[in-house]
């Protein structure tokens, strides 16, 4: 008897998060679905996705969301591992470096982008100091529609600032969990720092890795109002695009397909990760 | 031990994390700055407020309203406005969303069960309210009102294209060009700045950049910006004199080209700006043009720096795009008489007045408004007036009829700016494409012509 009721504990324990789940995931993605692919008689269509790749707007969103991707990515986790060995080390007062690379994570991602906006606008911030210091006689473009690259750029660095912090998190979580003999045995055979961390933090590392590249690269495909405080529609976006079809179009159709193309996408490579960062039960710490 | 229960906090804390931030992600949020705009006319964000008590005696009146949404407004709207008003204790509903009144008033009455006198909507929402024969004809009451100046032009939109007087106008909105003082020495030879044509406007902004080195035009191209109302109700009927009918004209063409040329001196920051009234406050911009709600701040602000001028000129005239509010009767009205009596109400001066001053939403008449309003409303109005009351001024409205549609139009108007203005795509390709998609949608939604654009039996099409 008793043992029944252990048996059924797990699953009672698990039974209010998988609710959760139903209600705010899985029934949304299926409605986003069925929107997606429905027309205006209510019948099945491919027409919203048509509408979609015909846009104008579709193959820039296309090719910036990537290009974002590829940018941002393997930037936040080069610049969170770092601060997270810096943590790591446990010098005095690296807690206050943790409190402080965490700020950003506590600000709303559209107050961020409006932040980062007073700061590279045309009477901003960034030119005012530049002004001030007398590197520069006259305002910077930097949100020009006419110099891409640049808006790209403040882009890149405010998406940097705002999300960087997450990766950190996971990875000196990640970190902690090494047990210290591996550091200590480096130690003993004479492992530079730099040998340390390549040949024994990072293989160690790699199941933390694996969550943050996949957690980031889904924010990646979300990053949308950064965007849209510094870019306006300069730089479409996915989700970007789906915002404007559901909010300004009113056509949540058109808006879903988009949704299901992000979806498609996050999956695919969620998937991609973790065939190419398979880590076996031992790295992943259930010794 | 202690690294592991530290490690866990963390973990804790980055899931945490991770689900807060994925959650103000997920759903597309509706951007603060930029949330200002229904689709026409934009408001200040709404306080919440105490919910009215209604009070039903047997004078009651229910004034149901499309407009003045937001609480604060309708605060001000009842405890303002309303509140001299005698002929009756009027009860006035009014939603953030225009089509939860709209669909009231319909049903109401197509159930028979009328419970609302006096109904208050823009001009587009008449058609709609007129198909389902909810309005009473209110050429009568307009005898009445002989006595008052209101714009002619508006009274006949208040026929709807009809002999009958469905609506006798409430107020207006309106788009108009803000100056900053400082750009006035740089006017081209021979210009007036309440008379500017838009070859007049390019100048300017050439004559400004050599002077400062900086583009000093600005437009709201912005994600929530409203360029694509100066688009319909500027620059395309001042330059052809239509809108749909001539998408694809020669002379549309020649629009495009001309303000091409203007866009060269208009701020590239431009396609950031959802309201002028911040860049022309920070300096970016000199010249702005935009809508009365959304520049109204530069005058409250910095009073003495600005000042309000007519929108500028095309080939075809000064056509300026009017937000009108109307106010009708409803057939079967439970207290016509007090119906009646508060339309008389609301479209005296001293009302007037108080609309402008307590909701932004400009007088319908032509003359006769008290002086005593507060110097940034003044100078707005200004504008405003002189605008209408402009020798070459026509009127251009909102889109009539298309429903829910209204955002596939206006994201027509759009794309055809991004392709022609900043991709710089072949003009006469572009409108043929733009054009073809606005005929297959007013051919599916069966919309026929809107003032500028003449009278059509079937749908409205591009030739």
């Amino acid at each position: 008897m008793r043992s029944k009721v252990e048996s059924a504990l797990p699953y009672g324990l698990l039974a209010p998060t998988l609710l959760v789940v139903v209600l705010l995931i899985v029934v949304p993605i299926f409605q986003a679905f069925l929107l997606a692919f429905q027309g205006s008689d209510g019948g099945f269509t491919l027409a919203q996705f048509q509408k979609m790749v015909h846009d104008t707007a579709f193959l820039d969103a296309l090719k910036f969301t990537f290009l974002l991707l590829i940018f941002i990515v393997p930037l936040q986790i080069i610049l969170a591992l770092a601060m997270a060995l810096l943590i790591h080390k446990r010098f005095r007062g690296h807690s206050i470096f943790l409190y402080i690379y965490a700020i950003p994570l506590a600000i709303s991602d559209l107050a961020a982008g409006i932040a980062w906006l007073s700061i590279f606008t045309e009477r901003g911030y960034l030119n005012s100091i530049l002004h001030s210091l007398g590197i520069i006689d006259k305002p910077f473009l930097f949100l020009s529609y006419q110099n891409l690259p640049a808006v790209f750029g403040t882009i890149v660095i405010a998406e940097s600032w705002r999300a960087t912090a997450i990766v950190m998190v996971i990875l000196l979580a990640g970190l902690e969990v090494i047990p210290r003999d591996y550091f200590e045995a480096a130690d003993v055979f004479g492992a530079t720092a730099l040998k340390r961390t390549l040949f024994v933090v990072l293989p160690l590392l790699r199941p933390s890795l694996q969550n943050a590249l996949i957690i980031r690269t889904i924010f990646a495909f979300q990053t949308f109002s950064v965007v849209l405080a510094l870019a306006g529609r300069v730089i479409p976006v996915l989700t970007g695009e789906a915002y404007y079809w559901y909010a300004a179009n009113r056509n949540p159709n058109v808006a879903a397909a988009y949704a299901v193309l992000v979806m498609v996408f996050t999956i695919f490579i969620t998937i991609m990760y973790f065939r190419l960062l398979k880590t076996t039960d031992a790295e992943a710490g259930y010794d | 031990m202690k690294t592991r229960r530290l490690s866990m906090a963390l973990l804790a804390f980055a899931m945490i994390a991770s689900l807060v931030l994925s959650a103000c992600q997920a759903p597309a949020p509706t951007p603060a700055p930029a949330a200002a705009a229904k689709a026409a006319e934009p408001t200040n964000a709404p306080q919440p407020t105490v919910a009215p008590a209604s009070a039903s005696s047997s004078q009651s009146l229910i004034f149901l309203a499309s407009q003045l949404g937001p609480v604060e407004e309708q605060e001000k709207m009842r405890n303002v406005i309303l509140k001299d008003f005698t002929g009756a204790e009027v009860d006035f509903i009014a939603d953030a969303n225009e089509n939860v009144i709209l669909d009231r008033i319909l049903a109401e009455s197509k159930t028979g069960k009328v419970n609302g006198s006096v109904v208050g909507a823009l001009h587009g929402a008449f058609p709609n309210l007129i198909a389902a024969n909810a309005l009473e004809d209110l050429t009568p009451l307009l005898e009445k009102l002989k006595d008052r100046p209101i714009v002619k032009e508006f009274l006949t939109l208040g026929k709807m294209g009809t002999d009958k007087q469905y609506y006798i106008p409430w107020m207006q909105a309106t788009y108009i060009m803000v100056v900053n003082k400082k750009a006035l020495q740089y006017l081209p030879q021979g210009a007036n700045v309440d008379a500017l044509t838009y070859q007049q406007l390019g100048e300017w902004g050439k004559n400004i950049a050599t002077a400062t080195g900086e583009k000093k035009l600005g437009f709201p191209a912005g994600p929530t910006g409203l360029m694509h109302r100066l688009t319909q109700g500027y620059l395309y009927p001042s330059y052809t004199g239509g809108l749909v009918t001539t998408y694809r004209s020669d002379d549309a063409v020649k629009m495009w080209t001309d303000f091409k040329a203007i866009w060269q001196y208009a701020n590239p920051q431009s396609t950031t700006y959802n309201n002028m009234q911040d860049p022309l406050l920070s300096g970016d911009v000199w010249v702005a043009l935009d809508h009365t709600a959304r520049v109204v701040n530069a005058f409250k602000n910095q009073p003495d720096d600005f000042i309000a001028v007519p929108a500028p000129a095309g080939p075809k005239g000064r056509y300026y795009m009017s937000v009108i509010a109307g106010l009708g009767i409803m057939k079967g009205a439970p207290n016509k008489a007090g119906a009646e009596a508060l339309i008389d109400y609301l479209t005296q001066p001293a009302q007037q007045a108080a609309t402008v001053r307590e909701v932004n939403f400009y007088p319908i008449l032509d003359s006769g408004l008290p002086t005593d309003l507060p110097p940034y409303v003044k100078t707005e109005s200004d504008g405003v007036l002189k605008q209408a009351r402009s020798a070459d001024a026509h009127v251009a409205l909102l889109p009539v009829g298309l429903g829910k549609k209204g955002g596939d139009f206006n994201k027509i108007m759009q794309d055809t700016f991004t392709r022609i203005v900043l991709k710089d795509e072949d003009i006469k390709k572009v409108l043929d494409d733009q054009a073809t998609q606005l005929n297959a949608l007013l051919t599916e939604l069966k919309t026929p012509c809107w003032s500028p654009d003449p009278v059509s039996t079937g749908a409205c099409q591009a030739k």
